[in-house]
């Protein structure tokens, strides 16, 4: 199989594979006190340190949450809750109009309990216009969450010039940059965010582990998991030991490929970019070109719909993604798609490929073939 | 950008892969004795039927369709049911229902619904174009019209099916999208009545296998 659908998840490690079979016979309570509770504390302790310093924080500041949705929750309905414990009266949020489903939605919940948020609009490129950020500020602002980078189209924000805003205005500010780490640098001593998340299974570790960033010093959060004291209280549960350790051999991973293989997915990323260009007629790319994730290519595959080229790729052993309505359960296409100002028809031609650490050169060109082919094929039948 | 529900039954799969009685030629060189067209390309799907008759029977349907691997399985059965065993004759292919193409296919998942939907009513204008083109105009709308629900805005029936089919689960859309009962009011309390029918008859599977 061809696999092209790295913003959806990855495949583990081998490091990390081998790291969770080995650490399996260890079932102590990192709580116990006796020895084999000590020693899965030290292990979780000693993953906590590996995220800390590749992301150039305190052990303290990392939170271990169920991945990047519950990370992106707690940080939202934290703010939110405790200002309406705090009588906060017109809670207002700022975010932008193409965030992953786990903000938007949490925020579309929060707009319920009468929580005002501003969607701020994305330029024809998904990019936010930073001044769209000042200007949207309120003095019942309570917290800015924009995404680092967008897992369909791939553009990165000016979360930088985003964070300063937010700082001058004494406004906490989130980032959730699940699709970024591991793909831009990142490092939290040189930048001021007060919250960012990440997720395990977008840096080849497991599924169900993520981690919320929270600085020292910024307003306390409700907990969305209330209970016992794990995670400075900030997330109660018996902590997921195997989720940890792998999350932490993956960061430790990243620490020591992650430059190399950024330029080896870019390189690909922009092979296949020009060779279905060269290859095929009436395609147009989604989103930006140049501050874009080194892995990511979204294309329009004009008068053909995306769920058929998927299928057929799929036939082929080509796995990628889709933003047509068709593929989604919804009767609308990607709704990050359409706020580019790309007309529905060509939103529903939209094919994500996402590459990773382990695709090749021939992967590449073996799916241009593919592609070629399928959309041949396809477009010879459409009634456009 | 979540995954596809993969639940295409191995007939969808087969006229997907390998669709049958696809129009190869130009219009102008097939020369159909009459074309028909249904749905957009905003909403996903567009399918254009084409038709040539003799002695009142489809000898041959060919067809062209941008959408969804239902839609293009869909339409390729539909071609296929209306040409086999030496053509269908116009009145009953008149009467072809989404469901009798879904039955054939062995069943859909429900939110996929509404893409073969169109080939019965491509399939349809084609015939009355064909009508049309040969002077026999008379034979149109004899066609039995499901019952409307809603007076002021003529929703019928039907229709309400249809949008709970493609997926609409509460009255709020419903109304958004058919505007049903936003004149009199009056038909509220049936339609809600008819909702909650078909959300319960076709989201406790995931498959649905015709009536
Ligand atoms: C941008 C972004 N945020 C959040 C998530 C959710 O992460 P998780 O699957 O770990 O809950 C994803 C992954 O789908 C994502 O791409
Ligand atoms: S009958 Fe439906 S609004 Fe009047």
């Amino acid at each position: 199989m061809i696999y092209l659908d790295n913003n959806a998840t990855t495949p583990l490690h081998p490091k990390v594979k081998e790291k969770i079979i080995d650490f399996l016979d260890n079932y102590g309570n990192p709580s116990s006190l006796y020895e084999t509770g000590r020693e899965v504390k030290q292990m979780v302790e000693d993953a906590r340190q590996k995220i800390a310093d590749f992301l150039n924080c305190d052990p303290d500041e990392i939170i271990f949450t169920a991945g990047g949705s519950e990370a992106n929750n707690t940080v939202i309905k934290g703010v939110a809750s405790c200002c309406t414990f705090c009588n906060v009266s017109n809670t207002h949020i700022i975010t932008s109009a193409i965030e992953h489903p786990s903000v938007m939605n949490t925020l579309k919940c929060l707009e319920k309990q009468n929580v005002e948020v501003t969607y701020l609009p994305v330029d024809e490129y998904g990019l936010v216009n930073s001044k769209d950020v000042r200007d949207a500020i309120r003095k019942e602002t309570v917290l800015i969450t924009i995404m680092y980078a967008n897992n369909e189209i791939g553009t990165i924000q000016p979360i930088e010039e985003i964070t300063k805003i937010a700082n001058e205005n004494n406004i906490p500010i989130h980032t959730d940059a699940v699709q970024a780490i591991g793909k831009i640098p990142v490092d939290l001593k040189k930048t001021s965010i007060d919250y960012l998340s990440l997720s395990g299974h977008k840096i080849y570790g497991p599924k169900g582990i993520g981690v919320l960033f929270r600085r020292k010093g910024t307003k306390s959060l409700c907990p969305l998991i209330s209970g016992g004291h794990q995670e400075s209280s900030m997330r109660a549960g018996t902590e997921n030991t195997i989720g940890i350790v792998g999350i932490g051999e993956a960061i430790k991973q990243l620490n020591l490929e992650m430059n190399s293989e950024v330029k080896k997915i870019k390189y690909l990323r922009d092979k296949l970019e020009s060779g279905l260009k060269k290859n095929i007629s009436n395609i147009s790319v989604n989103g930006q070109t140049e501050k874009r994730l080194p892995g990511v290519l979204n294309v329009s595959f004009n008068d053909i719909e995306g769920e058929s080229i998927l299928l057929r790729l799929d036939m082929h052993g080509i796995a990628v993604s889709t933003g047509s309505a068709c593929s989604s359960g919804s009767l609308d296409p990607s709704y990050v798609i359409t706020a580019l100002g790309v007309p529905a028809e060509q939103a529903h031609s939209s094919i994500r490929f996402s590459l990773g650490r382990e695709n090749t050169e021939e992967d590449i060109d073996k799916t241009i073939i593919a592609v070629e082919e399928t959309v041949d094929f396809l477009r010879k039948i459409s009634a456009i | 950008m979540s995954g596809t529900n993969w639940n295409y039954s191995d007939k969808v799969k087969e006229h997907f892969f390998n669709p049958k009685n696809v129009l190869k030629v130009s219009e102008e060189e097939y020369n159909a004795d009459g074309v028909g067209e249904n749905g957009s390309p905003v909403c996903g799907d567009l399918m254009r039927i084409y038709i040539k008759v003799k002695d009142n029977k489809i000898y041959d349907m060919r067809w062209k369709t941008f959408g969804c691997a239902s839609a293009i399985g869909s339409t390729s059965m539909l071609s296929v049911m209306v040409t086999e065993n030496g053509g269908m004759e116009l009145e009953e292919a008149m009467k072809i229902k989404p469901d009798d193409i879904i039955k054939e296919l062995g069943g859909l998942p429900p939110n996929k619904i509404h893409c073969s939907v169109l080939g019965d009513k491509a399939l349809r204008a084609a015939i009355k174009d064909y009508y049309r083109n040969f002077d026999q105009v008379n034979k149109i709308n004899k066609e039995k019209e499901s019952r409307i629900v809603c007076h002021c805005l003529n929703v019928t029936e039907d229709e309400i099916k249809m949008e709970v089919l493609e997926g609409v689960k509460d009255f709020d859309t419903l109304q958004k999208r058919t505007k049903v009962s936003t004149a009199c009011g009056k038909c509220e309390p049936e339609v809600r009545e008819l909702l909650d029918k078909y959300v319960k008859k076709y989201y406790i599977k995931d498959i649905y296998t015709g009536e």
